[in-house]
């Protein structure tokens, strides 16, 4: 027993109790399925990486790399901000509308009054949306998913009100900072870096993640616990509305106009990478870095379909998305129910 | 809380709100129905409502099944996706006939509403992550079925079954009607109705009454499959072409939409089908009179959002809130 | 009694004078009077829906009184949430460990005021803060494990560490020892012993005798919203306390009861048992329990409170998982266990929480009756109307199901009528085995009567009755024989002459405990004593309740 162990004086004299019951051994079972649950996603990533290299010249150059990288316009924000969402055990499905809103926003803010303006257009519209959503879900205690399908028509609507039906296209002044934010390679990649970096450390190393992750394991328990759960219900989702209005405007720069009809279904793929990232749906559990090789190994196998099954194109994507998410939520289901056992 | 000082005024409303949770829906949609035909009197014109109808069905019937599944405390995300691969399984099939072509399908419709009950039922995976799956996989499925092209489908019967009128009412209507016939019967006389309720009541006390909780629960995402296929067909006779990538799109949406304006609470035990009925028609009419009063789809989306909106608050019960 | 000091003294750091508590009409807490003195640790008894938890939960500001005054510290305070109270210093430890099973042992101990750095949480210093605080709480184990890879009783631990680094001044446990094992139960108490030195409050709820007198100073003993005995634990004898517990004074066992049961009628015990279990065994719950009834018989369940009664009756029709053990049904092997197998075999349970396992609240009563008889109802899946409505009527005339129609939502109903709708549930497939767990819980007199009366006629009819109740007057005077559990295992069995609240009382203060079942856990059978009626199931927080058990 360590010394700071209780005074020999406050222990009865007969039962004596025996040092602590010491760390119990975790059965092999458990441990494998914890591992698994924790590190699945990277390590299939390094697998598939791996063979990949071996089997292909193609891929393992420097431009494909990149391309991997930077080549989702922005996409990889929605499943970040969605991992915050899912780790409270809600559910956003409006990021993908969001995405196609927050580009059109940034586009037009870049064409009609320069490039703060195009920054932060989309960031208020999108912490606003998706405070209101928050405030839907935390106050009137509405399910998160209808609130979100609503916000996701609504965001829609919004989005082609805005671009005249889609008739407009706004084009982003090349040559301007912001279109730099979304040229080249190395700029966005940076930027992606430090989204992610912040949100690890958010998630991780704040009150706000723990409290966030606490609310996804034990809602009960966390109100008990004194956490202010309402608040953080509602943060989360403007967060991740503003992450999603964020990432479409960062798109919109690179791809140097707000595109109308991007967006649709994105939200499924947000889901899907950060589930695979090995975040359970139900809430209480997660990484941002898990998410990150959720999004990783999701884009290298879209790369490889590109590759060598380009005949069907993005259905192949979808087809081995759904069924990833299938499995991963099926292992994940059994794991749980491995490692609940008393 | 002060519900003695302001007794009245609380029973009062709880009476307002049982009202509109009962009949809000069918006060909406004839008063809606009224605005429409005062805005306009060639609303009533019979190409028209033809026109509404044709659209309106297809959704009709797979919002049946949804509002079952929904009816348990499930939903299902998965039938836009089924409605695809239906509509990608048909043109292979038709060489078997309309009846061979129309098993088959509908045989599609059913397994994959048999894989997402099974992980529901069984696995118990949540209902809205059991099914997304799917309806992520499917599509992508039906688009490689279909090598990622729209093909045009010349058949003569699912024409019929698309466009075609009987009694000056369009084919699938009168299916559409029947399906409401046979499932209003599901749920109101049959056992299998009973015990769906029950189990979206109160799942531990049906188990333990004896209830089949499993084999109920499958059986409803078969039928809310079934139904998706059916729709399926009809967007293709409608169309006549089979194009997975755009056949179905957002029908989980419009169908969740029109059970949840229905009235059918999103906690289950209760299924409304006349409700669902309306809930759709609803849907569609407000689409109509925007539409033919040149409202851009963008201001239809938002004010489609704030409806489904103010449903699901208005169906929530007190308790819950 | 209860010495009632109106001045706020300083050696009570609790002090509950005069509070009651009713719901929609019934009372949970009647005048209840409580005091706490610092630095004692206080058991607080009671049988299932004395009033234990309602008191806990009045004080701890979950509900607020009807009426009566609450001084913590000597100040008059009411507080608005338990959050209100954990932070004046009052934590309670609740049955279910309320901690985040998902997160690291060091952040469950840390959450919501992490040490941090930079405005960053510091992780390392967490970490290490945490495992010396546990080890002196005799749990070793690698903090930055999830919780739920810990046994349930190191995690009790960390709750109660919890607790108490929040400057408890007052820690009150709920059933702080029905998930340790005997090891972990020691620690427990040596941690408690260090509460105490430090003037620390303890409020402790167990039903486990032997553990109150190792660990108690003083006692409060609760029945039916009051209190009926404080003082000192160890000069209250075992005996006196389980009949302080029961309502059942040693001297005054009467001939005859206030029951509506006959108690001249015949009993036979001959041929095949309708139902007989062998060597029921359910996970930390049950060890080897055996059973036999007989048709006509009614065969009791006695018992205090978790020991294993309503888990008997969940095992023999298989809402439970069992380990081991045979059922037979009028000599038939029951295989496949599962209610609906039992139920088609004819035996049928009507479970002990209405609320949660019995009715369907949104259905109408016509559908809660024939719910179960569906099947038998219908021709080729359609349901008969006319048989439904004939079956239907018939319950209703037959129990006295007071409604204002089969079409009434059941939800709507007095407990009693639910209750009978309940029966009626059952009784309408003509079962061979009736178990009825707590038959007349939470229903008023009138209805108790006709349904003591009812498990009679029943009973001479042929059907072979269980009958679980923690009403002794109940269970003596309804039953034929009485089979007596104690941690999961039966202890004893009255006959004859021999079913009499003496005899009944003995076995239970007698029984020798089983400290290598300490582990036993109840979560089965939660203690739902907060619902003294189900009238009060019309408020807000009953339908709460429904939702969360669903899940």
């Amino acid at each position: 027993m360590s010394p700071t162990a209780l005074q020999p004086t406050a222990l009865p004299p007969e039962p004596s109790p025996a040092p602590g019951p010491g760390p119990a051994p975790t059965p092999l079972s458990e441990q494998l399925a914890y591992q698994l649950q924790r590190r699945g996603a990277p390590a299939v990533l390094v697998l598939v990486a791996a063979i990949a290299s071996i089997t292909s010249s193609a891929f393992p150059t420097w431009g494909n790399i990149s391309t991997i990288l930077v080549g989702n316009n922005f996409v990889w924000l929605l499943a970040l901000g969605m991992t915050f969402v899912i780790i409270t055990g809600g559910i956003d499905l409006s990021v993908g509308s969001m995405y196609a809103l927050g580009g059109v926003l940034g586009a037009y803010g870049a064409q009609h009054g320069g490039s703060a303006l195009a920054i932060v257009l989309p960031l208020v519209v999108g912490a606003a949306w998706g405070g209101v959503q928050g405030l839907l879900v935390a106050r009137a205690r509405m399910a998160p998913f209808i609130v979100t399908l609503a916000g996701l028509l609504g965001a829609r609507g919004l989005m082609q009100a805005l671009s005249n039906e889609g008739a407009t296209t706004y084009i982003v002044p090349k040559n301007s900072f912001f279109a730099s934010l979304g040229a080249g390679t190395w700029v966005p990649l940076v930027i992606l870096a430090v989204f992610f970096a912040l949100g690890a450390l958010l998630l991780a190393r704040t009150r706000f993640g723990a409290t966030l992750t606490a609310m996804g394991g034990n809602e009960n328990a966390a109100v008990l616990m004194g956490l202010p759960v309402v608040r953080a219900k509602v943060l989360v989702y403007l967060l991740s509305g503003t992450l999603a209005a964020a990432a479409g405007a960062l798109g919109a720069a690179r791809l140097q106009s707000g595109v109308t009809t991007i967006g649709v279904g994105y939200e499924l793929t947000a889901i899907a990478s950060v589930v695979i990232g090995g975040t359970l749906l139900t809430g209480g559990s997660g990484s941002v870095g898990g998410t990150l090789s959720g999004v990783l190994l999701l884009g290298v196998i879209h790369n490889l379909i590109d590759s060598h099954f380009s005949q069907y194109g993005s259905a192949f994507t979808d087809t081995v998305n759904g069924g990833f998410l299938a499995a991963v939520v099926l292992l994940q289901t059994l794991l749980s129910r491995t490692q609940q056992l008393p | 809380m002060s519900s003695i000082t302001w007794g009245g005024a609380a029973l009062d409303r709880a009476r307002t709100r049982h009202l509109l949770q009962e009949y809000g829906v069918y006060a909406a949609l004839v008063l809606l129905f009224a605005v429409a035909v005062v805005l306009n009197t060639s609303f009533l014109s019979i190409g028209n409502i033809r026109a509404q109808l044709l659209q309106v069905t297809p959704v009709l019937v797979v919002a049946l099944g949804m509002a079952l599944v929904i009816g348990t405390e499930g939903i299902d995300l998965s039938v836009g996706a089924v409605i695809a691969l239906a509509a990608a399984v048909a043109p292979l099939y038709l060489g078997y006939g309309f009846v061979g072509m129309l098993a088959v399908v509908l045989l599609v419709g059913a397994v994959s509403g048999a894989l997402g009950g099974a992980m529901v039922a069984f696995v118990r995976v949540q209902p809205i992550v059991a099914t997304l799956s799917l309806m992520i996989g499917l599509r992508g499925l039906a688009n490689i079925i279909n090598g990622n092209s729209g093909k045009p489908v010349t058949d003569g019967a699912v024409a019929t079954l698309g466009i075609g009128n009987f009694l000056g009412v369009p084919v699938m209507t009168w299916v559409a009607a029947g399906c409401v016939a046979l499932v209003a019967l599901l749920v109101r006389r049959t056992t299998f109705g009973r015990q769906l309720v029950a189990i979206g009541d109160n799942r531990q006390a049906s188990r333990l009454a004896g209830l089949p909780v499993r084999r109920v629960l499958v059986t409803v995402y078969v039928i809310s499959g079934v139904l998706a296929a059916l729709a399926g067909l009809m967007l293709v006779g409608y169309s006549a072409e089979s194009d997975p990538s755009t056949v179905g799109l957002n029908y989980e949406l419009s169908a969740i939409t029109a059970v949840v304006v229905g009235g059918t609470p999103l906690t289950g035990g209760r299924v409304r089908v006349l409700g669902t009925v309306a809930g759709a028609l609803f849907m569609q009419l407000i689409a109509a009179v925007l539409q033919q009063h040149n409202v851009y789809q963008s201001y239809q989306q938002i004010i489609e959002a704030v409806i489904i909106c103010f449903a699901v608050y208005a169906a929530q019960e007190r308790g819950t809130r | 009694m209860v010495q009632q000091d109106p001045a706020a003294r300083s050696d009570r750091v609790l002090e509950v004078v005069g509070v009651s508590k009713s719901f929609a009409g019934v009372h949970a807490l009647r005048g209840v009077d409580f005091e706490l003195r610092p630095g004692e640790v206080h058991a607080l008894i009671g049988e299932n829906g004395a009033g234990k938890s309602t008191l806990i939960k009045v004080v701890t500001g979950v509900y607020r009184p009807d009426a009566g005054r609450i001084r913590f510290s000597g100040e008059e305070r009411h507080f608005g949430n338990p959050l209100e109270a954990q932070a004046a210093g009052l934590s309670t430890i609740y049955q279910e460990v309320n901690l985040v099973p998902l997160m690291s042992v060091a952040r469950n101990l840390y959450l919501g005021r992490e040490p941090r750095r930079f405005g960053l949480v510091d992780v390392r210093r967490m970490n290490r803060e945490a495992a010396e605080t546990l080890a002196r709480y005799g749990v070793e184990v690698d903090v930055t494990r999830p919780l739920r890879t810990l046994g349930l009783g190191a995690q009790q631990m960390v709750a109660l560490a919890r607790a108490v680094q929040i400057e408890a001044r007052v820690v009150i446990m709920d059933e702080p020892t029905s998930s340790l094992e005997p090891r972990e139960v020691a620690t427990l108490f040596s941690v408690i012993r260090e509460l105490k030195r430090q003037s620390i409050a303890v409020v402790y709820v167990s039903h486990r005798l032997d553990e109150l007198y190792e660990i108690c100073d003083r006692v409060t003993v609760m029945r039916d919203g009051e209190i009926v005995h404080t003082g000192e634990m160890a000069r209250l004898e075992r005996l006196r306390l389980i009949s302080l517990m029961l309502g059942r004074e040693m001297s005054s066992v009467r001939d005859k009861g206030s029951t509506a049961f006959d108690t001249a009628r015949h009993r036979q015990r001959e041929g095949v048992p309708a139902l007989r279990a062998q060597g029921l065994a359910v996970r930390h719950r049950l060890h080897d329990v055996s059973l036999e009834i007989h048709p006509g018989e009614v065969v009791g369940l006695g018992g205090l409170l978790g020991a294993g009664r309503s888990e008997t009756a969940k095992a023999v029709v298989g809402a439970l998982p069992t380990e081991a053990g045979t059922v037979e049904v009028a000599g038939r092997p029951l295989r496949r266990r599962s209610p609906a197998a039992a139920i088609r075999a004819g035996v049928v349970m009507l479970p002990e929480d209405r609320k949660v396992e019995g009715i369907i609240p949104n259905l109408s009563v016509r559908e809660n009756i024939s719910l179960a008889a569906l099947p038998r109802l219908s021709r080729a899946c359609l349901v008969s109307r006319t048989r439904q409505d004939e079956i239907v009527d018939f319950f209703i005339q037959r129990l006295r199901i007071k409604t204002s129609g089969p079409d009434q939502k059941v939800s709507d109903l007095s407990g009693g009528n639910q209750q009978k709708v309940m029966l009626a549930r059952w009784l309408c497939l003509n079962p061979e085995v009736l178990l009825l767990d707590e038959p007349t819980r939470g229903i008023d007199v009138g209805a108790k009567a006709e349904v003591q009366a009812l498990i009679d006629e029943l009973a001479r009819d042929g059907l072979a009755v269980l009958l679980i109740s923690s009403d002794l007057e109940e269970l003596i005077e309804g039953a034929n024989r009485v089979v007596v559990l104690k941690d999961g295992r039966v202890v004893g069995e009255l006959e004859g002459e021999g079913v009499s609240e003496q005899r009944l009382l003995d076995a239970l203060a007698t029984a020798p405990s089983h400290p290598e079942d300490a582990e036993y856990a109840e979560y089965a059978a939660p203690e739902h004593e907060e619902q003294p009626g189900p009238e009060e199931q019309s408020g807000p927080e009953g339908h709460k309740d429904r939702k969360e058990h669903r899940e």
